[in-house]
């Protein structure tokens, strides 16, 4: 009884503001005094009034005062205990209606699920939909995402991670880990912090996949080898756990070397250029040099076809072609006698020649 | 009973409330991720909800339970899995070489009995835990050498340094789950620096391997295309050597004195002939 009436009065505080507009109506809910309530009658009614009179003297905050001035007057326009008797009935029956109604149905979004404790120990779990469960003090409801993927960022850019690698180098590696949660009940009730674990997990899985890698491998083309190793690495011990998370897929975002050793693996690719040029280069030379061979002796092989039909007349006429163009452009000295020796003015041949340079040259 | 309410409306209203709590603390709610250490006047006399490997969540132990009001209090223990990050610590292994390693443990509370008479609270536990944790990978790791930290037996290792931390852990009412490095990274400073710097002279000296093979590579592509040259003359050439010898002499003389058509003429010459010429022989009239 001292339950309900303390209960009576916070559903009167509720009903407050709510008096006006019902108290003309209060009068059609007489009907309802041979409830249970009506064997409290005395207590309904009278408390209020005593309580008016027993706390007035002790609050003399305005607060307090207008507070009980509101009761009095609200006591005083109800016309007696009567007709709010049955109004405050009717608040109750519906607000508890309303409670049951909206804490015991519950719309699962697609993608979602929800996990229903019944005083604390799990029960099932809601697809999605329109689920109903008991109301709200024995069966909550927790609802959980589990389509959406999620990410975890790990080695930010902003400061370098970096990473032992098999042959003892280090690289500088950032990537992301997508998740979801295949078991909501058992990614809620397993693990204490599920995110940090993962982060934690993917860390240690990461390093212990890139310390058996040489550091050419992680940074080439080793990637997606590596990326499937972390991921099944992951899940093997996620599920050792118990978590109830599914790990979707690593995208490893970079893998440089660090910044301090950055200069000497940009030398290795002006090497790597450097040779590609020599070996151009010798490439261009070769061709430059077997088609200069292969026109020769084609040129050769004609003329050699045509001396081979008549070898001693074209003999002559080579010799006396190739002569008749030599001589032709060159000074010339023919010594008769034999016995006399010749003269030759060879000042005068090499002033002749600087002249001819001179002229040349202006 | 009515007769009293009547009388002493605000009296009985707070016996009432003070009835309603002491009900309602009687029968705590034990949800799933707890375990309840039931204490009565300071000694722990019931458990509720206790771990059991293999039981599906959903069992029997959470839910509703009850106590005696304000002679037994409830202590949770979490049931889940915890976790415990170690201090990052320097192991200098068998080589005499140091790895900052950076581990952490993932553990589970399986007798909240033992747990709370030996560690009362979770916090304490994990503040014990810790340096353990610590020690017990400095010991196992200093044991291998530099090479093996890295390689894939590191986790046997941790296998046995999970075993040596289960058998100290057990007497808290913990299990340890796993034991995994996060980090194994090189101390910052020198050792650090000369891993730097054995990087760069690695990348130096595959910078001039390149170079010297890109080199190799290229004095191969003159040197065969020099022998297919002289395979194509030799081929050529050889069918008529004494022909060859004149026809190169040809062109050879036409090249000396006259030059390459449209290039530089070659410098003035002075030829001396003797009558006796070959060119000259029709010079002095007699016939050969």
């Amino acid at each position: 009884m001292t339950i309900f009436s303390g209960l009576g009065a916070r559903a009167l505080g509720l009903f407050n503001d709510n008096k006006g507009p019902w108290g003309p109506t209060g009068g059609g809910g007489d009907d309802e005094p041979p409830n249970t309530d009506g064997g409290g009658s005395g207590p309904w009614g009278e408390p209020p009034k005593r309580r008016r009179g027993g706390l007035a003297p002790a609050g003399e905050t305005p607060s307090l005062e207008d507070l009980l001035r509101r009761g009095r007057a609200r006591f005083g326009g109800g016309g007696g205990g009567q007709p709010s008797r049955g109004i405050i009935a009717w608040a109750i029956i519906a607000l508890v209606l309303a409670w049951l109604v909206f804490t015991s149905t519950h719309s699962i979004a697609p993608g979602q699920r929800g996990v229903v404790t019944r005083f604390g120990r799990y029960s099932y779990t809601l697809g999605p939909g329109i689920g109903f469960t008991l109301p709200s003090p024995i069966d909550r409801v927790r609802k959980i995402d589990v389509e959406n993927i999620q990410v975890a960022d790990m080695g930010s850019g902003e400061s370098e991670d970096l990473m032992l690698t098999g042959d003892q180098n280090l690289i500088d590696l950032a990537y992301s880990v997508r998740w979801n949660i295949r078991a909501p009940e058992l990614y809620l009730f397993q693990l204490a912090q599920p995110d940090e674990t993962i982060r934690q997990v993917a860390e240690s899985a990461m390093r212990a996949v890139i310390s058996r890698v040489t550091l050419n491998d992680a940074m080439g083309d080793k990637r997606a080898e590596i990326e499937t190793q972390v991921q099944e690495t992951m899940q093997r011990i996620l599920d050792a756990y118990g978590s109830g998370i599914q790990i979707q897929g690593i995208a490893i975002k970079q893998a440089d070397p660090p910044d301090a050793v950055n200069d000497a693996f940009k030398e290795v690719t002006a090497a790597q250029q450097d040779a590609q040029s020599y070996i151009n280069q010798a490439r261009a030379y070769a061709l430059q040099l077997t088609a200069k061979a292969q026109g020769e002796a084609t040129a050769f092989d004609k003329v050699y076809e045509q001396y081979r039909l008549a070898p001693d007349v074209t003999r002559r006429r080579m010799y006396y072609e190739t002569m008749e163009q030599v001589l032709s452009k060159v000074d010339k000295t023919i010594v008769e006698a034999p016995g006399v020796t010749p003269y030759l003015p060879l000042p005068q041949v090499q002033r002749e020649q600087q002249r001819q340079q001179q002229g040349g040259g202006q | 009973m009515i007769a009293f309410i009547r009388a002493r409306p605000i009296l009985s209203a707070v016996v009432g409330i003070f009835v309603l709590l002491l009900l309602l603390s009687s029968f705590p709610i034990i949800p799933e991720t707890k375990q309840a250490v039931v204490v009565r006047f300071g000694k722990p006399v019931r458990v509720y909800n206790q771990y059991r490997e293999g039981r599906p969540i959903g069992g029997e132990g959470a839910g509703i339970n009850w106590r005696i009001p304000i002679a037994e209090q409830v202590v949770w223990i979490d049931k889940r899995v915890l976790d415990v990050d170690m201090q990052p610590q320097q192991v200098l292994s068998t080589d005499q070489r140091r790895l900052q390693v950076d581990a952490f443990a993932r553990y589970r509370i399986v007798n909240p009995l033992l747990m709370f008479i030996r560690a009362r609270s979770e916090e304490q536990l994990r503040q014990q835990l810790r340096p353990i944790l610590g020690s017990e990978v400095r010991n196992e790791l200093g044991k291998v050498s530099f090479a093996a930290l890295l390689s894939p037996e590191r986790q046997g290792i941790m296998e046995s340094v999970r075993t040596n931390l289960n058998r100290i852990a057990s007497q808290y009412g913990v299990e340890i789950v796993d034991v995994r490095i996060k980090k194994t990274d090189l101390p910052t400073g020198t050792p650090l620096e000369s891993a730097f710097q054995r990087m760069r002279s690695a990348r130096e000296q595959e910078a001039r391997s390149i170079r010297a093979q890109g080199n190799k590579q290229a004095q191969i592509i003159q040197a065969e295309a020099d022998a297919e040259a002289a395979r194509t003359y030799a081929a050529s050439f050889g069918k008529d050597p004494q022909f060859y010898d004149f026809y190169r002499a040809m062109q050879s003389y036409r090249a000396t004195f006259v030059g390459e058509p449209g290039g530089k003429p070659p410098a003035g010459t002075t030829v001396v002939l003797s009558p006796q010429n070959d060119y000259l022989k029709e010079f002095s009239g007699r016939s050969r």
